[in-house]
């Protein structure tokens, strides 16, 4: 018998500390332009590669290049360069109110405003996703209004979710945004359950369903994979991967695997990896996985790439687990910044009219702001009464609920 | 088909219809039947439901007269199972989920308890969530730890939630057709010990049929029985047995056994609970007795027996007092140990006539 050494644990750790210089070269960036586009209904097996490299539209220089560029129109393209600067500006405004005491929470998208804002534009009316806290682009590039989004942020009386959930769990059954749980993963599962409902109705609706890095590792992801196999669901099964789940890095949840979008393949999902800071990826890859749910080929696997350039919160300071310059130095970019440099390299925009717009965008969302908090924020007491704490628990209100609520003097 | 005409839940309502004699469980798969025949929105899946019928036959024929895409088997994955159906039922559908046995419902239960539940909460009414998650529920089958569990308490306890749990054939299909009807989330808990017969904890006897029980006859066509009624199913002075399920049974064998008169309140539904019908019957007897088959600490009689002391506290002539499931796991070989059984339950009644 051969003699072999006590065992010990590998617990996998982030290759850069705080105080470390951070150095992402050993990071395989493809070029732009250089991952093929298949067929929708290539089979999954023919498309393995496309798990293990990058989708990208976006050269360095700005150019439109590939076989996954052209998805959009200039003017679609100028609107989804103004869909991510209002997120950013509505983000920054937002976390100035969270440290200013007008609401008790908030999450930025820093970095990451691309995958939500570009997505949505592959969706139709009536499509449904199933998001984290991390995709109110979706609700911007919809065009819902600012204003009811702030009121949640304030939960203040005009708040639609009468001021029961944390701030930024927006809900728009209209917009094809569902209600955020805050949980993480759970949703994962609904959405595919949505989509197997829309076949079984014989519809035309699709489901997107949304979950971070970190998240994976939820048995959750792991069902809805298995259910969206079995019944070729009509979904969308979106990964983003911003590198970080609080001070969590993705080497945890991703463990031996070398993508997560390599997790598709033991389902049998086809499974891309796209450049999360390139808005026309994010589109194209958005329109090719929609094309193959509409056309019931079954569901996509898509792995966002990209980097949470902020905290995970307003209760967050990543500068205690990563060097702070790590988002600097990030491969991919800013999102805005290669959006905005394509338009110009076009000569459809410019420095200037970049300034003009932002300043208009800052008014804009300015407006709105004060409008919300002139209906209330949580600190001034504008908040939505205790009788709304009993409602909508059920769809009518028990004998023992409203012995409660009586009780509270309401 | 008999002709029946009967007095039902102590109300003047009669039934003058053709009744067929069904067990639990095949009124709970006419109860699915009717429901799929009546509303097209109604799916039904679950563990070895489709082409097989259940294991416990519940869910038997569903996929040949109503095609697979609304009976149907899915993977051995309770979480995806209610998780699906949570997507399903915000879609418009109305899911009604089978879980194999409570047992396996844990992996599930995030998905019931954040998810379900709270959907209409949450998003102001927005999104909501009617869907109906059954399960066989209790012991006596010699099922050991994992398929003898009364977990009802779980459900209970979570704002959101309704809790069913039926004690007889009758009731099963109206109860179960009015929780497909409800538009909230409904946990339906079938007591897997009275699917063939009125068990009443004599496990050395013959087992009854459902045949020789007046409420083994169904009405085959649709009806409800609200949620939130409980019903009497025993009428007596001396002792209230406030109780569900199996235990609705093996009450009224103790009260037969000892010759006290008790009154057992079959509660039917948990949560939303009718309050009226038990504190009417303690104020008039005085005494209370509060039955279930689960485990006794932080258990369903926990609660029932502090609003009870509270609404009728004047009226006791006697504390209180719980008969329950011990404080262990579900044994095997002991099982009959474990179980609250008549002669159990006697003692404690007579216990309490003597408080």
């Amino acid at each position: 018998m051969t003699e072999t050494p006590p065992l010990s644990l590998k617990v996998p750790q982030p290759e850069f500390r705080p105080g470390d210089t951070p150095d992402f070269s050993g990071i395989e960036i493809p070029a732009a332009g250089s991952v093929r586009r298949p067929d929708v209904d290539e089979p999954a097996d023919g498309m393995r590669d496309l798990a293990f490299t990058i989708i990208r539209v976006l050269d360095d220089q700005g150019n439109a290049v590939g076989d996954w560029a052209d998805s959009l129109s200039d003017d679609e393209i100028a609107r989804g360069l103004r869909d991510m600067m209002t997120l950013r500006i509505y983000d920054s405004r937002m976390m100035t109110a969270q440290r200013q005491g007008k609401t008790s929470f908030y999450m930025q998208h820093l970095g990451e405003e691309a995958i939500s804002c570009a997505f949505q534009r592959a969706l139709h009316k009536g499509d449904m996703n199933f998001p984290t806290y991390r995709q109110a682009g979706l609700l911007i590039a919809s065009g819902y209004p600012l204003e009811t989004m702030m009121c949640q942020i304030f939960s203040n009386e005009a708040d639609p979710l009468h001021g029961r959930q944390l701030p930024v769990m927006y809900s728009s059954k209209d917009h094809g945004f569902f209600t955020i749980s805050g949980n993480l993963a759970t949703q994962y599962i609904q959405a595919v359950g949505w989509s197997m409902a829309s076949a079984i109705k014989g519809d035309t609706k699709i489901a997107v369903s949304w979950i971070g890095d970190g998240s994976t590792s939820e048995s959750d992801f792991h069902a809805a994979l298995v259910f969206a196999s079995t019944y070729t669901a009509p979904v969308v099964l979106n990964v983003v991967n911003n590198q970080w789940a609080i001070s969590t890095f993705q080497g945890l949840a991703r463990g031996g695997s070398h993508t997560f979008a390599a997790r598709g393949h033991g389902f049998g999902i086809p499974s891309l990896r796209v450049d999360g800071n390139d808005y026309l990826a994010v589109h194209a890859a958005a329109k090719w996985a929609t094309e193959r749910a509409r056309r019931n080929l079954g569901p996509t696997l898509i792995e966002h790439v990209t980097y949470r350039a902020g905290g995970h919160s307003s209760s967050d300071d990543p500068s205690a687990y990563r060097p702070k310059s790590e988002s600097e130095i990030w491969p991919l970019g800013d999102p805005i910044d290669r959006l905005k440099t394509h338009l110009i390299v076009k000569g459809l925009w410019s420095e200037d009219r970049h300034k003009q717009a932002s300043a208009e965008i800052t008014d804009m969302v300015i407006e709105c702001q004060k409008r919300a908090e002139s209906i209330g924020t949580l600190n001034s007491g504008h908040v939505p009464s205790p009788r709304d704490m009993f409602e909508d628990v059920y769809a009518e209100m028990p004998p023992h609920l409203v012995r409660q609520r009586h009780d509270v003097g309401y | 088909m008999p002709k029946c005409r009967r007095i039902l839940f102590g109300s003047v309502t009669t039934w003058d219809i053709d009744m067929t004699q069904m067990t639990m469980i095949t009124a709970i798969q006419n109860a699915h039947d009717v429901a799929m025949a009546r509303d097209e929105n109604v799916v039904v899946f679950g563990e070895d439901v489709g082409y097989f019928g259940g294991v416990f036959r519940c869910t038997a024929g569903l996929q040949q007269k109503y095609g697979s895409a609304r009976c149907f088997d899915a993977p051995i994955s309770e979480l995806g199972i209610v998780g699906a159906g949570v997507g399903m039922a915000a879609y418009g559908l109305k899911p009604v989920i089978e879980v194999q046995f409570a047992d396996y419902m844990y992996p599930a239960y995030d998905q019931i308890v954040s998810e379900a539940a709270r959907m209409r909460y949450r998003s102001g009414g927005e999104f909501t969530c009617p869907m109906v998650v059954r399960m066989p529920t209790g012991g006596g089958i010699w099922g050991g730890q994992t398929h003898s569990q009364s977990p009802e308490a779980l459900f209970t306890h979570v704002s959101g939630l309704k809790t069913v749990i039926p004690s007889n054939p009758r009731d099963a299909k109206g109860l179960l057709l009015a929780a497909i009807a409800d538009p909230d989330p409904v946990v339906f808990l079938e007591p897997k010990r009275l699917y063939n017969g009125p068990f009443d904890g004599y496990h050395d006897r013959p087992v009854q049929p459902w045949k020789k029980h007046p409420l083994g006859e169904v009405d085959p066509d649709y009806y409800e029985i609200p949620l939130g009624t409980a019903a009497v199913a025993r009428e007596g002075r001396d002792l209230s047995i406030v109780t569900y399920g199996t235990m609705v049974h093996v009450a009224q064998a103790a009260a037969e056994a000892t010759g006290i008169d008790a009154e057992v309140i079959d509660l039917r539904t948990l949560i939303p609970l009718d309050t009226e019908t038990v504190m009417a019957s303690v104020q008039k007897t005085g005494r209370c007795l509060v039955l279930h088959e689960a485990t006794l600490t932080s258990g369903f009689g926990a609660e029932l027996a502090a609003q009870i002391q509270s609404e009728c506290f004047y009226h006791l002539e006697a504390p209180v007092l719980r008969v329950a499931g011990w404080d262990t796991p579900y044994p095997h070989a002991q099982e009959w140990a474990y179980f609250p059984g008549p002669d159990r339950v006697g003692r404690n009644m007579k216990k309490l006539m003597e408080a």
